[in-house]
């Protein structure tokens, strides 16, 4: 039990001494630079905001981190729920997707695996279409569903899996347990966010997606999976029961899922013609910007642990 | 007491339930007298306006409504007069209403004393997010009081989140856009002309998702 806090301290304060560093750089560059770099300083000062966030919820307990999980997926939801076309009709379906939030989270404070599985992918997809036919409104009803039943599955169903990464007990190879497992997520998830866009920016030539994101390239994209792969083998042994092996696998697993989970909000952002989700978060934009990656790699990395390791 | 108790709990609601994007909150005057001027298209764009005022300031807030809907039982007057502030203005003259008082003499009184009115032109709620042409009472307000500023404030998502004849509050990030301070220049339609043409330059900052 020591021991397993002791790794656990050591990894957030690692995360805490890198973006320290991380913030020297950016204040170094901004003094030095002509250019505005407003921005970059402002997301810098968010990023210290998150990390406290996420720091203070880990460190209190397992069920105080659900409910911020939870809370990120009412935000996130309510985010995508402002920026796509609804039906006036549907405003009692909509309500009923917000529902599914605390009940989602609580299978998994539950630990009951079974039903935080299906919830959402059979009862509520089977029930949001018969709620929302109760309108007796057919017209964009299609829409209407399909919709609906995106935002639930990205914002609640994807994101819901790396809070139950935190209930998976420690085992043998791995005294960290969840908690150790989530970190891992979620450092090498936004860290590979702020990989790629770095190396995007340094030596970004050829685009890798022009038709969706046009400042995406194949160089950040690259160095991003390099970066990542290198410090996932680095710290797997830390806090995770992976093997050298699974580490590797891991470390391409999430940079690469990373990159179609960011690219996927980008489409959606670009059909509805919107920068950004939202402004919630200073210099990064909307919630569902910070997390488009985790919507990706959550379950993804959930799933490739489970399937080796539980 | 009771005011500020109410407000601090709407505010959380307000921040947690719908989320606010405001844009160019120094814009909001504090300190009257001044008149904000806002679309309607929920009860909620009255308890958004007051969350988005220091608490301290809220005594000297007041909302200008209808005393046909919120002075119509002992009750809902009480309610409305002591926690919410409102000054009650009669909307429509039956016959026989007595026409010797004018129904502005409440806002006039409390701009002479100081405060900032929060006066939602349009007349009635309507359909949600649609706007109709305002009622020129303002313009006298403006006309008695030159020296206010008359702010205009267009709010998008209320509608959504409340609409009239619901109930039900669905969650939804709103957006409110506070527009450049106008004054009285002389002319009743040229002030209700420009001032309609600052909320339609508002409502035009930013595309809004579709909502039929």
């Amino acid at each position: 039990m020591n021991l397993q806090l002791q790794t656990l301290h050591w990894a957030l304060i690692g995360i805490w001494g890198l973006l320290a560093v991380a913030s020297v750089i950016v204040y170094a560059i901004s003094r030095r630079s002509r250019k505005n770099m407003s921005e970059l300083v402002e997301r810098t000062r968010s990023w210290w905001v998150m990390v406290a966030i996420f720091t203070v919820s880990f460190l209190v307990s397992n069920t105080l981190s659900i409910i911020v999980f939870a809370l990120i997926s009412f935000l996130a939801l309510k985010e995508y729920f402002s920026m796509i076309p609804t039906r006036r009709a549907d405003r009692r379906v909509l309500f009923w997707a917000y529902l599914a939030i605390p009940v989602q989270y609580f299978w998994v404070y539950d630990s009951y695996y079974g039903m935080f599985a299906v919830f959402i992918p059979v009862y509520m997809f089977l029930f949001l279409p018969f709620a929302s036919l109760l309108t007796q409104q057919t017209e964009g009803f299609l829409k209407a569903v399909g919709t609906l039943n995106w935002g639930l599955m990205l914002c609640v169903f994807s994101i819901s899996h790396a809070a139950f990464l935190l209930i998976l007990p420690p085992t043998a190879e791995n005294s960290a347990g969840g908690p150790g497992l989530l970190l891992f997520l979620i450092f090498l998830t936004q860290f590979n966010d702020v990989a790629q866009y770095t190396w995007g920016k340094l030596l970004g030539r050829h685009k890798i997606v022009p038709g969706v994101s046009p400042n995406k390239t194949w160089e950040g994209f690259l160095g991003g999976v390099a970066t990542t792969f290198v410090l996932a083998l680095l710290t797997a042994p830390l806090v995770t029961p992976f093997d050298m092996a699974h580490a590797a696998l891991a470390g391409l697993l999430i940079p690469i899922a990373g990159f179609i989970g960011d690219v996927t909000v980008s489409a959606l952002k670009r059909d509805l013609g919107v920068k950004d989700t939202g402004s919630l978060i200073p210099g990064h934009g909307g919630i569902l910007d910070r997390i488009d990656s985790l919507t990706y790699t959550a379950p993804l990395f959930f799933h490739f642990t489970r399937y080796f390791y539980y | 007491m009771l005011q500020k108790a109410f407000y601090i709990v709407i505010r959380i609601a307000v921040l947690f339930l719908l989320g606010l994007n405001v844009r160019r909150k120094e814009l909001l005057p504090v300190k009257g007298p001044a008149i904000i001027v806002a679309n309607h298209n929920s009860h909620l764009d009255t308890m958004v306006l007051m969350a988005l005022m220091p608490l301290s300031r809220l005594k000297d807030i007041k909302p200008v409504a209808a005393a046909d809907y919120f002075f119509s039982s002992p009750a809902k007057a009480w309610l409305s007069e002591h926690v919410l502030g409102i000054i009650p203005v009669e909307r429509r003259r039956k016959d026989g209403h007595d026409r010797s008082k004018d129904p502005l003499q409440g806002c006039y009184d409390a701009l002479g004393d100081g405060k900032v009115l929060i006066l939602f032109p349009e007349g009635s709620r309507g359909e949600p997010e649609q706007m109709t042409d305002l009622k020129k009472g303002v313009s006298y307000l403006a006309e008695r009081f030159p020296q206010a500023p008359v702010v205009p404030v267009f709010t998008h998502g209320l509608g959504k989140a409340l609409p009239r004849g619901s109930f039900l509050l669905v969650p939804f990030f709103c957006d409110i856009f506070v527009g450049e301070p106008m004054t009285w220049e002389g002319n009743r339609i040229q002030f209700m002309s420009a001032l309609q043409d600052r909320f339609a330059a508002l409502s035009k900052e930013k595309t809004f998702a579709p909502w039929e």
